[in-house]
């Protein structure tokens, strides 16, 4: 453990007056009980998924988690409507993808596209997008309050480590994250991936067997 | 985008000193109601955004995006376990096959081709489970769950001795893995493995393939001959000796989820003995006995797996970052399994086997004696071959699955206390800032204390080795021959996703670029990115490094002469290898090491065949 340094902590404060004396060691613990039971799929979505108000092409209002993730296995991917570089051939291999994995999205598959931009991409804006491309049922393109989507954009790991690269928004939409919610199964992969080898990438994270045909046939996972 | 301005430098060293600062002042042990009383923390349980101390910013809504900071733990307040030693069976059921038996659930795909050749004269057989360790001191922490080779982390240590020379075949052993994981996962781990031995001279079936997984209830027998390179080539019958391999490791590579995998605990270790490094310290090089591993009165010669994990602050259970694509940074610092534990020595030399197992950090590991004093060693090999002869250094570095042996020297030193300490800083994924930290200023993560009973010593002391005696160990294979071809890697991202010129990994069929056996091969490497750095590792076979940005290795210092299966690609660095490909065929990846990366499609896969071909840029 890296001993605390009264430099460094006077350097973090700053001016700030201490209120309290410096510790040089780390203090004893209590026992196991400090911590908190918490089932692991509940840590994950207290911290990647925030219940945000969300506002499809659409112009339905859905919450991020209880609306769109939940119990779903989902797709996401960044991009914004007036994008001209990479965002297009991207999107275009979604819509492949959403043809390779056919009925299925918009059943227990879904797909979100985020804006990047939302205070440029409205409702409407975004619809038009999504005709422009054939986006079919079961793929959302979502807009929101900008700070929430920013919110969003780095929970889901749509970041770069450099603070100016970070800025250029194009360095967000290469990749596609993917999971199976309840069955706390995450990965990601490139945009560009041909779409028939991101299907078989999904197809790690889908239901187990028996699970699947109950939920073909209406059951519940 | 590579090109960083002087400005975005300094807004970048102040966002590492706010993650720096914010990670002291919770590693001190200061409570919420203390950084509450310091007006360093809102009511809501967030770091103010005050300069220096919040990396990320706070949206209107009051949510911040916080990375998880570890809850404290005591240092130095357990003991550091050494390896267990895996013991072989007697047979396995049912016997293993040459074509994979499927209707019995095997998962192999592709037939044993040297079975016949030299065939098995050991068995092993290891379940992969989850299991219940405990990493902390004290109870600090709850007991974790962790995905093992047969149930613990690191897992156990397979320790096999070459054939004899003239007798290769000798040393072939099969080792049956059976996939017993749950479907639960606790959070992460993907229950669907492939795994690579790391790096051993092992037909491509055997080798761990990342494509070539197998499923829960599966079991998969990987056949590994323990021969050196050329033994049906270049030296047939015997293979060529200054190919010997010493400290290897096993890991699951299962494409596209290897960080989340061995990040939960699947990885192990491996060694090979030979009639030159015999384990005994009166025989062959005289390094110091390896004895059984475990009688800290027999045995001198101690692997150290390092890795570095975070834990949730509020579970207490390890935590691992599920949409991280840079590369994950822990806070606490694990060897063989425990958090900064304490090895008790006895005044004499020892071999340390230090190994890198991620998931993205670098280390540059010193021997810090009393008053900041540091403590000089001897490495004798870069990734587990060793060198010419043990040369003296006083640090060591090594990305993720870079392995140093080294020799540490305690006689005389008798109720002293050193500490392992990593003085490379490393703020982010992106690797190593190049700072070198002063001595006292790194992160200490293994106590050494010197209070073992007096022991005889009759390993060679390196000291005694006459400076003008080139070789002491075996000497490097020759690098003189023509390259059939000569092909570029050019490692960098595009859209915030990883390439390798410029292509993605594009799927398990899109095979790349191939080989011809018993070829000679000159590889570029080069990476022209600013920000980050890259351990890149090439299955199969070792390469020497012809130049480094221009220069020859080095053979002294931070030592990058020798054999080597992986090359750390620093900044704005281009490296020229050289490649002999022997013996065996079959698919293989190239990839980066920082497994996080890896599972991010920087990668190329490719083949080892009769024919090869001549794509400059695969």
């Amino acid at each position: 453990m890296t001993d605390l340094k009264r430099r460094s902590l006077v350097a973090a404060l700053g001016a700030a007056p201490l209120a309290v004396p410096l510790l040089t060691h780390a203090q004893t613990i209590e026992a196991n009980s400090k911590f908190k039971k918490i089932s692991s799929r509940e840590r994950i979505r207290q911290r990647y998924f925030p219940n945000l108000e969300l506002t499809s092409h659409e112009g339905n209002k859905l919450k991020f988690y209880d609306d769109l993730v939940k119990d779903k296995i989902v797709i996401f991917n960044m991009f914004y409507a007036k994008c001209e570089g990479i965002c297009s051939p991207i999107t275009r291999n979604l819509v492949r993808l959403q043809q390779v994995l056919g009925e299925r999205v918009g059943k227990d598959i879904f797909m979100y596209s985020f804006t990047l931009k939302p205070k440029d991409d409205n409702p409407a804006a975004l619809k038009h997008y999504a005709e422009m491309h054939k986006a079919k049922p079961g793929w959302l393109f979502l807009t929101g309050a900008p700070d929430d989507m920013e919110l969003l954009r780095r929970k889901l790991g749509f970041v770069d480590p450099d603070p100016e690269v970070d800025k250029d928004v194009s360095n967000h939409i290469g990749v596609i994250k993917y999971g199976n919610e309840p069955l706390e199964r995450w990965g990601g992969c490139p945009g560009m991936s041909p779409p028939e080898w991101i299907a078989e990438t999904l197809s790690w994270v889908d239901w187990p067997k028996d699970a699947a045909r109950n939920k073909a046939n209406g059951g519940a996972l | 985008m590579a090109y960083i301005s002087k400005r975005n430098r300094r807004k970048e060293k102040e966002r590492q000193i706010a993650a720096h600062n914010r990670r002291e002042l919770i590693a001190a042990g200061f409570k919420r109601r203390d950084l509450l009383k310091m007006g360093l923390l809102t009511s809501a349980g967030l770091l103010i955004p005050k300069k220096g101390l919040s990396a990320h910013p706070i949206t209107s809504a009051g949510l911040a995006f916080d990375d998880p900071v570890s809850p404290p733990t005591t240092p130095f307040a357990q003991n550091m376990p050494r390896l267990q030693v895996l013991q072989p069976v007697a047979a396995l059921t049912p016997a293993p096959t040459i074509a994979p038996n499927t209707a019995a659930g095997e998962g192999r795909t592709v037939s044993h081709q040297a079975f016949a050749q030299f065939p098995p004269q050991r068995f092993y057989e290891i379940s992969q489970q989850q299991g219940l360790v405990t990493m902390a001191a004290n109870n600090e922490l709850p007991q974790q769950t962790i995905w093992g080779f047969n149930g613990i982390t690191p897992g156990p240590m397979i320790v096999e001795r070459y054939g004899v020379l003239g007798s290769p075949g000798n040393g072939s052993i099969l080792v049956r893995q059976r996939n017993n994981l749950p479907s639960n996962n606790g959070g992460f781990g993907l229950p669907s493995v492939t795994t690579h031995l790391h790096n051993g001279h092992t037909p491509l079936e055997s080798d761990g393939f990342p494509c070539f997984f197998f499923t829960q209830g599966q079991f998969y027998d990987y056949h590994y001959p323990n021969v050196l390179a050329g033994v049906n080539s270049t030296h047939p019958g015997t293979g060529d000796i200054k190919e010997a391999m010493a400290t290897l490791w096993y890991h699951d590579h299962r494409i596209d989820h290897t960080a989340e995998n061995t990040y939960k605990g699947l990885a192990g270790t491996y060694i090979l003995f030979n009639e030159f490094d015999t384990g005994d310290e009166n025989t062959g090089f005289r390094l110091p006995s390896f004895g059984d591993g475990q009688n800290p009165l027999t045995s001198f010669d101690i692997y150290m797996v390092f890795n570095d994990k975070v834990f949730d602050e509020q579970t207490g259970l390890l935590a691992f970052d599920l949409f991280n694509t840079d590369g994950i940074l822990g806070d606490k610092f694990l060897v063989n399994g425990k958090i900064q534990p304490v090895l008790h020595v006895s005044p004499r030399r020892y071999r340390f086997r230090w190994l890198n197992t991620g998931p993205s950090r670098f280390y540059q590991m010193f021997v810090l004696g009393p008053n900041n004093t540091t403590k000089s060693f001897w490495q004798i090999s870069t990734d587990g071959n060793l060198l010419e002869k043990p040369v003296q250094v006083t640090s060591a570095r090594f990305a993720v699955a870079e392995r140093v042996d080294v020799i540490v020297d305690f006689t005389g030193q008798a109720g002293k206390t050193f500490h392992l300490e990593n003085r490379l800083e490393q703020d982010d994924g992106r690797g190593p800032t190049g700072n070198v930290l002063g001595a006292g200023q790194g992160t200490k993560i293994l106590r050494i204390v010197v209070d073992g009973p007096a022991v005889a010593d009759n390993s060679i002391d390196p000291a005694t080795i006459p400076a003008n005696q080139a070789v002491y160990f075996y000497g490097f294979p020759t690098t003189t021959d023509t390259p059939r071809i000569t092909r570029t890697f050019r490692f960098e991202r595009g859209n915030g996703q990883w390439q390798v010129n410029g292509q993605l990994v594009g799927g398990c069929n899109n095979i790349r670029f191939a080989i011809k056996r018993n070829s000679v091969e000159k590889w570029i490497f080069q990476n022209n990115s600013g920000g980050w750095q890259h351990p890149i590792h090439m299955h199969f076979e070792e390469f020497q490094t012809l130049t480094i940005n221009g220069n020859p290795p080095a053979s002294t210092g931070l030592i990058t002469r020798g054999r080597k299966d992986v090359f750390r690609l620093e900044h704005n660095m281009e490296a020229k290898v050289f490649f002999r490909f022997r013996d065996f065929v079959g698919k293989f990846p190239l990839h980066c090491h920082n497994v996080v990366h890896e599972d991010h499609a920087m990668m190329v896969l490719g083949v080892i065949d009769d024919v090869g071909d001549n794509k400059t840029q695969p």
